[in-house]
């Protein structure tokens, strides 16, 4: 069982609390009823799916209740961070090569 | 009296305390302390079991928690009733019953050994291809006479009647394994005070140290130090010792599962003891001191009973006091053997000889075998070894040809080397490194916060195994935040070393033979087997494995892994490491499902949920049915109605008069603030703003696919404040839904969301008589049709207590819906219920509630939506705002598919004879005389009968559905196909004058 870091709680806390929402930055159109197929398709349908580095959506739902992002290895299943909702995707990881 | 092979002196265990067992309705005595094999050993049986697939008489290869071989049942009751439990590891108690397995009709007579003669039709990967042709037989013939001949042992008949116990817990250093490695570190951890907690799977702690009689600690035994080194642990209040407790998992972020085996060993363990308890421990740094366990030789009938691994016999005899034979040969490719050797000889064992596949070793042991005047054979090797149910010759010869030479022996001790145990750093994700030099996997890069020590490690002696441990465990701990300890290193004054040895088949059992030289005893794998599975094309050892099922018996393959590899590598022409190891998974040993389940089960396997009135129903006779986690009131039978009867009077009583039903499973949101309006213009299609406080509205929910979601009936209370309903499958799923927009996509929306399903009981009084059952017990609240319309909701009093009352029906009637706190949810029903009584209303449940909002053409999202149906598809575009420019879904909608032409819409069928009852989810098609497969057009959704029509009603999904009314449609059906007729989707009061009457 992982331990995940909640942002908001500021604390590791176990896997069972949260649940997984998909993949994070893929914000929604405000003017979404104008949109073409193909950004709607995007938007709606396309995934990345990678082998390694996701980000990736949790919420803390037997916790805060608090939507928030992660990064995690799809490989090893380690979080690598975790971030608040609405802030930006880190430019560099911890750990990451320079 | 004391047991054949007992040898007085030697082992233990005090020869008082005796404790009689039978095996397989034979009476035997054994010792308080003994394992069932050391018992049955003590009494000179050898012969336990028959193997897996041949069926050959096998016996005890170990003395531990690898045993592939020596699986038994061990019966207390009708009910407990264990199969494949390791004799080796099951403690021995007064009055044990254990039978053998997989034998028909006795031990030693089996018919099931022809498969033994007839193996060339079992070779490897037998089941892939003897049993393919024809098709038809594999599950009429071969199927079901494979699976009665395979499996060992026989389940139980009933329930089990034990109960298991769960822990979690948290520590700064978790030891897996109580060897001398294992104490060593828990010492050091625990000195510096931190939280420590040692676990081994033995009864007694000290691993090997129980038959290393060389080894000596702190002036002490081997083993006397490790029982005084554990008492000293057990006495520190940061320390937990756990005997008898298997890690058979490593997990994610330093997470064990263990298994305490609680009970098994009892004679009569008492209601109030777990038999099991699950450990699941989150430690910060965990030393992996699991030892090594040792090799067979591979050579032809190396699995007759009474062939064995040398440190078993060198157990049984040093812990057990037990002889596994009289006269014994020893036959090894190492130094440890001949420990075996000289420890049976000195406690008066003849040893025949010992044969040695090295051809010049040197050293003390082997010399001081020969001052004992042990015969010793080098360069040679056991080619075959004699005898059925009991081995009883050994048979010699030069390891490269020549003359054989048989001797006779009653038992083989057999060391090919030692496997260290990586199961447990595989786990963690670990990467192993093979060793050129001592040709071994050992832990090679870290995944996690662990360490291994000891044998497990690749480390070879006691001294440095203590120092290499004692370290670990000082500097795991001081990483977790401990101090330095004050305590002292144990001070190994004598230990044994034992490293090297060989991999894979011996003489006599190499390429060209066809010898059954068994390299996985559990699963009956050959060397032969292994080869042949390189021959016919499996060149990786994760198919060598399956194919052969090398390894994946419930031993997963502790003494066969790395013969199986070196064979296939040999093979393969290729170097081990190139070829690989397969991979280590979680558990280690058997793990019974009942410790994993734990208190889970029966009426605590699920939560249950019951409404505030869930009493009132069960005491009126209700029969209810699951909903979620709900128990719904399904229907009030009254005396000598069925459900039909009690559903028909409940329907037409409601329309004729009134009725009471418990909404209260509903789910119930609230949406307050600012922005409330603004966030439900978003989340659902209909409009919001212009509402005014203190009406209703149907709403619904689009996924961003611009499929329904979920819908239901929305109160406005106040311009900030809404009450929202939903489906009561849907309401969790509606939250989050919601909550994610809130957080994510909305967050500039000044909104709280609320979940109230809990707090408010609901209770529906539907009929022509409602307002004249509700209104006597009402404060405060204007019941008159202009004081509250149809869709309004009012705030107030009931039965003295408050009440948001809405008028909103689903069942077509005048109606309401009253909201009471949930604890006054039973008082205000039974108030209710005693006006209802006035008037002549019934009770109603779920069934009669679907009946009539079906005979309405209300819509049930989940039944007559599936998540590809959209609001126009279900007749419900009137509730989409059309002038909005935004809502979840919106842009969905208009997605060229959901504006095709034919898209499935919702209608209403009749059945050409009114008496007929369509199955839900019966399939519809337009032309019943087109050849199968026919091209399907629809299904049905709903499908009841309805008293108040006298007819049956349906509801279906029919592509173009509502350009078909009047239409011919068929439902074929296996007693023949029915006619139906498409119509509308209201079948009572089309124009909704009864929302009034
Ligand atoms: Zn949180």
């Amino acid at each position: 069982m992982l331990l995940i870091r909640c942002p908001y709680c500021e604390e590791e806390r176990p896997e069972l609390e949260f649940r997984n929402a998909g993949e994070a930055h893929i914000a929604r159109s405000t003017n979404i009823a104008g949109e073409s197929d193909d950004d709607f398709e995007k938007f709606f349908f396309i995934r990345a799916n990678p082998k390694g580095v996701i980000y990736e959506r949790w919420r803390h739902i037997h916790g805060c209740a608090r939507f928030f992002n992660a990064v995690r290895d799809t490989v090893t299943d380690k979080f690598i961070m975790t971030y608040k909702a609405g802030e930006p995707k880190p430019a560099k990881l911890p750990g990451a090569a320079k | 009296m004391s047991a054949a092979f007992r040898i007085s002196g030697a082992g233990r265990l005090s020869q008082a305390k005796t404790a009689s067992f039978s095996f397989d309705d034979k009476s035997y005595s054994g010792i308080e302390g003994d394992t069932l094999a050391s018992a049955l050993l003590a009494n000179g049986v050898h012969l336990v079991g028959r193997s897996f697939k041949y069926h050959r008489p096998r016996g005890f290869l170990s003395a531990g928690a690898e045993e592939p071989n020596a699986l038994v049942q061990v019966v207390r009751d009708d009910a407990r009733k264990t199969p494949n439990v390791r004799a080796t590891v099951q403690e021995l108690y007064d009055g044990l019953t254990a039978n053998s397995q997989n034998r028909w009709p006795s031990l030693a007579f089996d018919v099931g050994a022809v498969n033994d003669i007839a193996s060339p039709l079992f070779s490897a990967g037998f089941y892939y291809k003897t049993f393919m042709w024809p098709k038809w037989a594999w599950k009429d013939l071969y199927e079901p006479k494979i699976r009665a001949a395979a499996g060992l042992g026989v389940s139980p008949e009933k329930p089990d009647p034990d109960h298991y116990a769960s822990r979690y817990t948290h520590c700064e250093v978790l030891v897996l394994g109580g060897g001398a490695a294992g104490i060593a570190a828990a010492l050091a951890a625990a000195e510096t005070g931190v939280r420590v907690i040692l676990a081994d799977e033995q009864a007694e702690f000290g691993g090997s140290l129980r038959f290393e009689s060389g080894a000596k600690i702190d002036g002490q035994d081997g083993y006397a130090w490790a029982q005084g080194a554990i008492a000293r642990l057990k006495a520190m209040d940061n320390v937990r010792v756990l005997s008898r407790t298997t890690a058979f998992g490593y997990y994610a972020q330093n997470f064990v599962g263990l298994v305490e085996r609680v009970s098994d060993h009892l004679r009569s363990p008492g209601r109030e003891l777990a038999r099991e308890r699950l450990w699941q421990i989150r430690a910060n740094r965990v030393v992996i001191a699991t030892g090594a366990i040792e090799r067979h030789m591979v050579f032809a009938n190396n699995d007759r009973p009474g062939v064995m691994l040398a440190s078993a016999a060198r157990t049984y005899l040093n812990h057990y006091g037990v002889a596994v034979g009289r006269n014994v040969g020893v036959y090894t490719a190492n130094d440890s053997a001949y420990a075996a050797a000289i420890d049976l000889k000195k406690a008066g064992v003849n040893v025949a000889a010992i044969v040695d596949l090295r051809d010049n070793p040197s050293g003390p042991v082997i010399d001081e075998a020969r001052a004992l005047g042990i015969e010793i054979n080098f360069g040679r090797a056991v080619v075959s070894a004699g005898g059925k149910l009991r081995v009883s010759s050994m048979t010699v010869q030069p390891k490269n040809g020549g003359g054989e030479r048989t001797i006779p022996v009653d038992a083989i001790l057999m060391s090919a080397g030692w496997t260290p145990s990586v199961h447990l750093f595989s786990q963690s994700r670990g990467k192993v490194a093979f060793n050129d030099e001592t040709r071994r996997f050992v832990p090679g890069t870290y995944a996690q916060d662990c360490v291994s020590v000891g044998a497990c490690n690749g480390t070879d002696g006691l001294d440095a195994t203590i120092d290499e441990a004692y370290a670990a465990g000082a500097k795991a701990a001081k990483e977790a935040g401990g101090k330095v300890g004050k305590g002292a290193k144990p001070k190994v004054d004598a230990g044994e070393s034992w490293s090297r040895g060989m991999l894979g088949a011996g003489p006599g059992a190499g390429p060209g033979t066809t010898v059954k030289a068994f390299v996985d005893f559990q699963n009956d794998v050959t060397a032969k087997d292994i080869r042949q599975a390189v021959h016919e094309g499996m060149h990786s050892i994760e198919h060598v494995k399956r194919f052969t099922t090398n390894g994946m018996a419930t031993d997963q393959g502790k003494t066969s892994n790395m013969h199986g590899l070196a064979i296939a590598a040999e093979e393969l022409g290729k170097p081990i490491p190139q070829v690989g190891l397969t991979t280590f998974r979680a558990p280690y040993t058997p793990v019974t499902f009942g410790s994993i389940v734990g208190h889970a089960r029966g009426a605590l396997f699920d939560p249950t949920r019951r409404t505030a009135t869930h009493g009132w129903a069960a005491s009126q006779g209700a029969v209810f049915e699951d909903v979620g986690h709900w128990k719904r009131a399904w229907y009030f039978p009254k005396a000598g109605e069925d459900m039909h009867k009690a559903v028909d009077r409940e329907c037409v009583t409601v329309r004729k008069v009134g009725g009471l039903f418990d909404a209260s499973t509903l789910g119930k949101i609230e949406v307050v603030g600012p922005d409330a309006a603004k966030f439900m213009e978003l989340l659902y299609t209909n409009p919001w703003e212009k509402l005014e406080a203190g009406r209703c509205r149907y709403g619904i929910m689009l996924r961003e696919d611009g499929f329904i979601y979920d819908d239901g009936v929305v109160g406005r209370l106040a311009p900030d404040r809404f009450h929202v309903t939903t489906t009561t499958g849907g309401a969790p799923r509606v939250m989050n839904h919601m909550e994610d927009y809130l957080q994510t996509e909305f967050p500039h929306l000044n909104v709280w969301l609320t979940s109230i399903t809990e707090q408010w009981a609901v209770i529906a009084v539907q009929g022509p008589k409602s307002r004249d059952i509700i209104a006597p017990l009402v404060e405060g609240i204007d019941m008159s049709d202009e004081g509250m319309p149809h869709m309004s909701v009012r705030e107030g009093r009931i039965c003295g207590v408050p009440t948001r009352l809405f008028r909103m029906s689903f069942t077509g009637e005048r109606g309401f819906e009253v909201n009471v706190p949930a604890d006054y949810g039973e008082a205000v029903w039974e108030a209710l219920w005693a006006e209802g009584q006035k008037h002549g209303a019934t009770a109603y449940g779920t069934e009669a509630m679907h009946v009539l909002r079906a005979e309405k053409g209300y819509i049930i999202v989940g039944q007559d939506t599936d998540g590809t149906v959209t609001p126009n598809d279900a007749g419900l575009d009137w509730a989409v705002g059309k002038k909005k420019t935004d809502f979840v879904g919106i842009r969905g909608l208009t997605r060229s598919d959901l504006v095709a032409k034919g898209r499935k819409q919702l209608v209403g069928l009749k059945t050409k004879d009114p008496k007929v009852v369509l199955e839900e989810g019966a399939q519809i098609v337009a032309d019943p005389k087109q050849p199968i497969p026919m091209k399907m057009i629809g299904h049905v959704t709903s499908s009841y009968w309805s008293e108040n029509c006298g007819r049956s009603i349906a509801l279906a999904l029919v592509a173009g559905g509502r350009n078909r009314m009047g239409e011919t449609l068929y439902v074929p059906m296996p007693n023949g196909t029915i006619e139906v007729e498409v119509i509308g989707m209201v079948f009572v009061d089309e124009k909704g004058e009864r929302l009034n009457g």
